[in-house]
């Protein structure tokens, strides 16, 4: 017979940005299940009104510090489609190289130092130092390495300097690409020697099947380019993104949630690999298999191992951009174009999922409206009712161990809460009462 | 004698200076945890301490709500340290203070614009009494580990407070103005090694003006490249809002 269980997480800790998780249980009865988000909002789509779209990418890089890459490749994608302008090759590698970057330092900053801690029963990376050195060491290289191809390519990983609409201000040198090349092989056989651990871990018995939305393009598991898919209803145009995210506002959170099909969808590493896991390298195909991981997977608590297996896919990408580029006279491009009055879309995947930027501009350049659809705001819904199937399922535990499994359930889907409005906290009200 | 409690804190911010913060080889970040204690740093750890010796913060303050908890902050640290643009100067969520409040609440929530408390976007030395920063967006990561070194050793951060031209110049870059762009890079403070002029970009002055910044220099460059002062001061408010002397100036 469950009893009443009541817990407030006040500020979640090993996610970025500030959360709380409410859960009440009266007589058995699931009363209140909720992730709050109190994250001070920042008004970017008004601040951003105004300005040149030469500083577009520049502002909104700024929504969030682990997605900055992200956010300057779907506004640079929203400002190219304003303005018609097609990028070329060169520059599509760039920014592929980029890409992998940003994945590798945020899918290994969270597998390790912000989900892992949780299966060894540690409170964070910091008492692993000491039982196990030469998985931090291998962490902080691999998270390092992701930073590092950032800055080669963007000028910065954070906030890159490099970046700019229809073409990059900076290129690499061979030396640099050979070194890119080198340092990716390296990192596979390192994660090759992770999977003992991954596959060590004890991930939650738990399955709800959801809708699934990534980006799409057929023939790819992609990041940068195509259109709109969903696991209920298909393909859909990037342009009618609207008709996908069906924005709302919610009592309980700063963060705009979004619906398309049903109450809620998931978006990231899942539903990327439950969507197009076809399309991915052999080596990551092999690493799914190892980690037992098969499509279509409803565990969300998975996600974090399709970080893994992408890793090892990025890795590969990143070797193919890397060696596309050295065979090329790679050279700085002339970024002209002319201006015109118009409207764009630009959808990419980012760590945390699908990504939008949406940008009207008159014929100077300058910022009429505009529109950010993040990732974490688009799963929010959706943890929400992962909790409500969990909760019941889980309520004969201890109150501790309900609160871990909660905290454990928004840390796998790496919630960037900055990027939302910006924050996750969980507390536990009272102590659990005995009578029921 | 026992290690030095560090904690990071953040506010209204991308939390881009914290992972800034830990871009570190493993050698460089296991020396780090050999002289300071990091004891709180919700991002990363779930560790809480009551103390702090070194109070690391980043974001501004737009939320009247956020100042308790800044002021808590501030009573239980020895030395408060504003970390990155955003504490420093305020950075790009003054952007918003442009504008009137009715107009970009209106904008990001049509549909029920009061629902969300927000001020004015403030830098945290106007909230609470600040020891150090640390500028930049984001924040440069050698110089996070010096100054947190100087911290630790009781020293004086060690920052620059001469123009980015001084590294533009020393890496050999064409002056931006040249280009046809215009350029912060005067009156800027630099320490960023000048990294976007010498990536192809301008300098948008996102590490504070130096100490004294000379306005009139700046407006005597931008003649000679026939750029008027509007464009120049338009280009402030990206991270200076609440530089109330360069506006002054500027206007």
């Amino acid at each position: 017979m469950p009893d009443n269980v009541k817990i407030d997480v006040h500020h979640i800790t090993r996610v970025e940005g500030h959360g709380n998780i409410k859960v009440d249980v009266k007589n058995g009865e699931l009363v209140e299940c909720r992730l709050e988000i109190v994250e001070a909002p920042r008004f970017f789509e008004a601040m951003i009104k105004g300005r040149t779209y030469k500083e577009a990418s520049l502002i909104t890089s700024r929504i969030c510090g682990i997605c900055s890459a992200g956010h300057v490749l779907a506004s640079l994608a929203a400002t190219e489609d304003a303005f018609n302008i097609k990028i070329s090759e060169q520059e599509k590698l760039l920014r592929c190289l980029l890409n992998t970057g940003q994945h590798f330092e945020s899918h290994v900053l969270h597998i390790y130092f912000l989900a892992i801690p949780d299966f060894v029963g540690a409170k964070s990376v910091l008492p692993l130092v000491n039982t196990h050195k030469d998985v931090v060491v291998q962490a902080i290289k691999l998270k390092k390495l992701g930073h590092e191809i950032g800055d080669m390519i963007g000028g910065r990983l954070i906030h890159p300097t490099a970046t700019n609409v229809k073409a990059m201000t900076m290129v690499p040198e061979p030396g640099v690409l050979e070194e890119i090349i080198v340092r990716l092989e390296d990192a596979k056989q390192e994660l090759k020697s992770s999977i003992p651990l991954l596959k060590s871990l004890k991930l939650p018995d738990y399955e709800r099947e959801t809708e699934y939305i990534s980006l799409y393009k057929k023939g790819e598991y992609t990041f940068l380019e195509g259109d709109i898919y969903s696991s209920d209803s298909g393909e859909i145009s990037r342009k009618d993104y609207l008709d996908v995210t069906n924005e709302y506002l919610c009592d309980h959170s700063t963060a705009k949630r979004t619906k398309h099909k049903r109450e809620s969808y998931m978006v990231g590493a899942l539903a990327r690999f439950n969507n197009n896991s076809q399309w991915l390298s052999p080596d990551a195909k092999q690493t799914a298999v190892d980690l037992g991981l098969k499509a279509p997977c409803y565990n969300s608590y998975l996600n974090t191992v399709a970080q893994f297996v992408e890793l090892v896919h990025l890795a590969d990408e990143g070797i193919k951009a890397a060696s596309a580029l050295l065979n090329k006279d790679v050279k700085l491009e002339d970024d002209s174009f002319p201006l015109k009055a118009g409207q764009g879309v630009g959808a990419v995947e980012v760590p945390r999922g699908i990504l939008f930027h949406d940008y009207t501009y008159d014929d100077k350049g300058i910022l009429q409206r505009s529109n950010c659809i993040i990732p974490t705001g688009q799963n929010f819904q959706n943890i929400e009712n992962d909790f409500r199937k969990l909760v019941p399922e889980i309520i004969d535990k201890s109150q501790d161990e309900i609160r871990l499994l909660l905290e454990m359930m928004v840390r796998a889907y790496d919630p960037c809460i900055s990027c939302s409005a910006h924050i996750l906290d969980i507390e536990f009200i009272n102590s659990r009462s005995t009578t029921v | 004698m026992a290690k030095p409690k560090v904690a990071f804190f953040d506010f209204a911010s991308c939390e881009g200076c914290q992972l800034s913060a830990i871009d570190l080889a493993p050698e460089q970040m296991l020396d780090l945890l050999n002289v300071v204690d990091i004891v709180e740093f919700r991002e990363a750890i779930s560790e809480k301490a009551a103390k702090y010796d070194i109070a690391l913060i980043e974001g501004s303050i737009t939320r009247d709500c956020d100042v308790p908890r800044l002021q808590d902050i501030r009573n239980r640290s020895k030395v408060l340290v504003a970390f990155g643009a955003c504490a420093h100067t305020g950075g790009i969520n003054a952007l918003k203070n442009f504008q009137k409040k009715e107009d970009y609440q209106k904008a990001v929530y049509p549909t029920d614009p009061l629902k969300y408390e927000t001020t004015v976007t403030r830098a945290i030395s106007e909230v609470v009494q600040v020891d150090a920063f640390i500028p930049g967006c984001p924040i440069n990561t050698m110089e996070f580990v010096r100054i947190v070194k100087n911290l630790v050793l009781g020293k004086r951060p060690d920052i620059p407070d001469y123009s980015v031209c001084v590294e533009c110049k020393k890496n050999e870059n064409i002056c931006v103005y040249e280009k046809g762009m215009h350029c912060l890079g005067p009156v800027i403070r630099a320490g960023c090694d000048a990294k976007c002029p010498s990536n192809g970009g301008y300098c948008y002055g996102c590490r504070g003006t130096v100490t004294k910044p000379n306005l009139h220099a700046q407006k005597d460059v931008m003649q000679k490249y026939n750029l008027t002062f509007d464009q120049m001061t338009d280009q402030f408010k990206l991270f200076l809002q609440r530089n109330r002397e360069v506006f002054k100036n500027a206007g």
